[in-house]
């Protein structure tokens, strides 16, 4: 599976783009799922995949559809690659690598949204420009919304509308998305016309 | 009118610094509080050179919560177009002056973990007023300010006075070289860079943290640059129908202000993009002197920053 091209949308909508490797010090990359295959793309454009492997810190845990292409990761060969059992998990231990790291570092996030906005929002909450680290889309396209209402977050949400897993509200899932909250703004579909609710539709796959 | 609302001040204060430098203090001539400013801002000082009206952008170097009066350095430049010279014989204590509302290019980036400043001769002035700032808030960061000797290091003594070993002077008579590479190779991560100094320094650090691999959004710098001189040339007009000339030590914003043209401005150094001005037509060479322009619009030949660009050649049309 390739790069994933979403259909144009507002503004607020996170697009994403093609890893590319970057001269730097250190090379910190986090991935899951099919977001593999992009790593692996990554390393095959360096120069010289070598050296830069030898600067490399892999980060990786399986996608939400239960895509684990860990085998992949581990024979590139990196100088660091740690398999993590979950998202939360993988986080925990980013937050150990981030504390030690120095500017000069390059920075690429790779697989699901929620994968990618999480990690991007430990990396910014540091003071590190968000612009400046590459991030590109693979595998599963299901969203971490966060309940407008509650503020409840529901991970790996599936359809829109969708019940929030917190408060029970039916919610629409907008584009509208959070870099601050890593989340996608779900508002209440039935605020007016109480038990209106459309069929749910399955929109993330 | 161009350049937005004006403060109407006295100089209170004329304190020569060294040799080169010499340090001025405004305050409010109706006796109140002048605006808010933050860390990094300038401000432009109208200057009436004998008959010749000058613009210089100078950044304000006073503790940004002191709004009792503000505070500006200015390097004395004997082969410039002479509004440092005008400021170090002319200006005295008890004159009026007027200023421009402060502007800042130069903002700190408060997310940052860590600031970490390089300045070079005169470009310490916005460093003084962004170490105020965080001094107050508690913000972190580190100076290391290259001059020529302990006599032309402005500030150095109070400087390390009040901020100890976060400071670090280099001198070129000693052979002090700052260790570049080094320093950015041991930033944490969330570490931004500010640089103002002369080209060759401001050259320097960006290559250098290019090569170190910073992030582009890390890394500031003070772009302001003096219009230069060059030879002289003309230009029409084209929506006020006039042609007019621009002399030697002019700049093509001057000259339109001296053609009673009310063009836009602000920073009047080529960095904040308000004077940009379409060109019309185009028979030679604009001199792209600004930092505002992409590469692809200087080379497009179809945009000027008349603050500081020049022009060679047959005919030059702008919409202005």
């Amino acid at each position: 599976m390739t790069k994933t091209d979403f259909p144009p949308s507002i503004r607020s909508r996170p697009v994403y783009g093609e890893l590319a490797p970057r001269p730097g010090s250190f090379h910190l990359i986090v991935a899951d799922g099919e977001g593999a295959d992009a790593v692996a793309q990554l390393f095959a454009r360096a120069d010289d995949s070598k050296a830069m492997l030898a600067k490399s810190h892999i980060l990786y845990t399986a996608g939400p559809n239960g895509t684990d292409l860990w085998d992949r990761i581990e024979a590139l060969g990196a100088a660091q690659a740690q398999k993590a059992a979950s998202i939360p998990t993988l986080l925990f231990r980013l937050a150990r690598v981030l504390q030690d790291m120095q500017m000069g570092a390059q920075i690429y996030l790779t697989g699901t949204e929620g994968l990618i906005g999480q990690a991007e929002r430990d990396i910014m909450a540091l003071g590190f420009p968000h612009s400046d680290i590459q991030k590109e889309h693979r595998g599963s396209t299901v969203r971490r919304v966060q309940c407008v209402h509650c503020k409840g977050i529901t991970e790996n949400v599936r359809t829109d509308p969708f019940e929030c897993s917190h408060c029970g509200l039916h919610l629409f899932v907008r584009d509208h998305y959070s870099r601050r909250l890593a989340a996608f703004q779900g508002v209440n579909i039935d605020a007016e016309d109480k038990g209106q609710i459309p069929p749910a539709v399955e929109r993330f796959k | 009118m161009s350049g937005g609302a004006k403060l109407n001040v006295r100089v209170a204060e004329v304190v020569k610094v060294n040799d080169l430098i010499t340090r001025f203090r405004f305050v409010a001539r109706d006796g109140g509080l002048l605006p808010a400013f933050s860390g990094g801002a300038h401000t432009v000082v109208e200057m009436d050179d004998h008959g010749t009206r000058r613009l210089n952008p100078y950044s304000l170097m006073s503790d940004p919560e002191d709004r009792s009066g503000y505070e500006i350095s200015v390097r004395r430049d004997d082969t410039g177009r002479g509004g440092s010279l005008y400021m170090h014989r002319h200006v005295k204590p008890g004159m009026d002056m007027v200023l421009s509302h402060p502007v800042n290019l130069f903002p700190l980036d408060n997310r940052a973990r860590k600031h970490l400043f390089i300045a070079g001769g005169i470009g310490i002035t916005p460093f003084l007023a962004m170490a105020h700032q965080l001094a107050r808030f508690g913000g972190r960061f580190e100076l290391h300010y290259a001059t020529r000797n302990p006599a032309l290091c402005a500030y150095g003594d109070s400087l390390t006075t009040r901020y100890g070993d976060r400071v670090h002077l280099y001198y070129d008579d000693n052979g002090d070289q700052m260790p570049l590479a080094a320093l950015l190779s041991r930033q944490p991560l969330g570490t931004h860079l500010y640089c103002c100094g002369p080209k060759g320094m401001l050259n320097w650090v960006r290559a250098t943290a290019s090569t170190a691999g910073w992030a582009d959004h890390a890394v500031h710098f003070e772009e302001f640059t003096a219009p230069g001189t060059g030879a002289p040339f003309t230009v029409e007009l084209a929506a006020s129908k006039k042609t007019i000339t621009v002399g030697t030590t002019q700049s093509l914003l001057e000259a339109m202000e001296a053609a009673g043209v009310d063009a836009p401005y602000l920073c009047r150094g080529g960095a904040c993009g308000q004077c940009e001005t379409d060109v019309v037509r185009c028979d030679g060479r604009i001199d792209h002197r600004d930092h505002w322009l992409t590469p692809e619009d200087m080379a497009s030949n179809t945009k000027i920053m008349p603050c500081v660009s020049r022009f060679e050649g047959k005919t030059l049309v702008i919409d202005r």
